[in-house]
């Protein structure tokens, strides 16, 4: 289990040196505009082969500045990251509690045991309403 | 990095459209039998639709000096194969394509072609080989997605070679240039979303084993983390 965690730290740790490598050699040193997007560059390579081409359609939303579109980057990146957290969350419970309730040794049956109290309250919770029909 | 807006001329973006829309067709068709008869497997459909999501918004620096970014279709292609990831990675597009100027809706077809259909084809393909030339499950899912996101950008890179041949090198030269600005950036990236990909199989191994039992990824006697 320990062992688990360590490996899964060092492709973590792999995956950022990979990130921060370019910048650490100085991958961008000498361009006009360092670290640019390749979509950015594949628009300036276009021009250059067909220097007569008209982009004929544009975005129908531009965010407005580069602040708000890094904003919305961020907002696409944390709606993924949340949902994979929510995800692994219910995996990691769901597998915790999985041993006791389909265990068929005696913590088995005292899982199922508290099932039981549990569903009766559920009955007597709903109960306030039963007696007056 | 998808092609921006406008950037195609009109009949090939109409020809890449074409060429898409049976792929998420028959894509949607998949996901709602997918849902149908896996019900259990909603929330991993959707936390591959999440990978994907997060992937496409991380631009990293890479060493040719300027930045792109991951796909995360490999996870969803190999654990719900590639029809249903198409969809989800079409959804991505969409998402980027409306909110962030990014990519474009008159370019939706040729970038859908090449990361919601090519790569997760061309990354299920090497996933399979390897598993089936007796590979374990963890390299072949590191194969799986660095084909799945390298393979995405030499698509892109071709599409606008096509559309935008060198007056000099005709389209093999085009793609040259092309190739240098979206397949060389994407090398390393394509190793990170390997390793970010073989990271989150193995979370899954360990949390969700019965899901991949049911999806055919795991066998049964493999369950022993």
């Amino acid at each position: 289990m320990k062992r688990n965690v360590l490996i899964n730290l060092l492709l973590l740790a792999a995956v950022a040196a990979l990130a921060v490598l370019p910048l650490a050699i100085g991958s961008g040193e000498g361009k006009e505009e360092p670290f640019t997007g390749a979509d950015a560059q594949a628009e300036t390579a276009i021009t250059e082969l067909a220097p007569d081409y008209e982009p004929w359609f544009s975005s129908l939303y531009e965010p407005p500045s580069g602040e708000i579109e890094s904003a919305l980057f961020a907002l696409q990146a944390a709606i993924g990251a949340g949902f994979l957290g929510y995800y692994f969350g219910v995996a990691r419970t769901r597998n915790k509690l999985r041993p006791a309730s389909a265990g068929h040794t005696a913590p088995g049956r005292t899982a199922a045991s508290h099932v039981v109290p549990g569903s009766a309250a559920g009955r007597d919770a709903a109960g306030p309403g039963a007696p007056t029909s | 990095m998808h092609i921006a807006e406008g950037f195609l001329p009109p009949l090939h973006a109409a020809a890449w459209t074409v060429a898409a829309a049976p792929f998420v067709a028959h894509g949607v068709v998949r996901l709602n039998r997918q849902i149908k008869e896996n019900p259990e497997a909603k929330l991993l459909l959707g936390a591959s639709g999440a990978f994907c999501f997060v992937l496409s918004a991380l631009k990293i620096p890479s060493v040719t000096g300027s930045c792109s970014h991951p796909t995360g279709t490999g996870l969803g292609a190999i654990l719900f194969r590639p029809p249903v990831m198409t969809v989800l990675g079409t959804i991505t597009l969409l998402f980027q394509a409306l909110l962030l100027a990014h990519g474009g809706i008159t370019t939706l077809g040729a970038n859908a072609f090449s990361m919601a259909i090519v790569g997760p084809w061309a990354g299920y393909g090497a996933y399979t080989l390897v598993r089936r030339l007796g590979g374990g499950l963890l390299g072949a899912v590191f194969a799986g997605a660095f084909v799945a996101d390298l393979v995405t950008y030499c698509v892109t890179s071709a599409q606008l070679a096509l559309a935008f041949p060198d007056p000099a090198g005709g389209f093999t030269g085009a793609l040259t240039k092309f190739g240098a600005i979206f397949a060389v950036t994407q090398i390393p990236l394509a190793v990170s979303e390997g390793l970010l990909t073989v990271l989150v199989v193995r979370l899954l191994r360990s949390t969700s084993a019965a899901e991949l039992i049911r999806l055919r990824v795991l066998k049964e006697g493999q369950v022993a983390s």
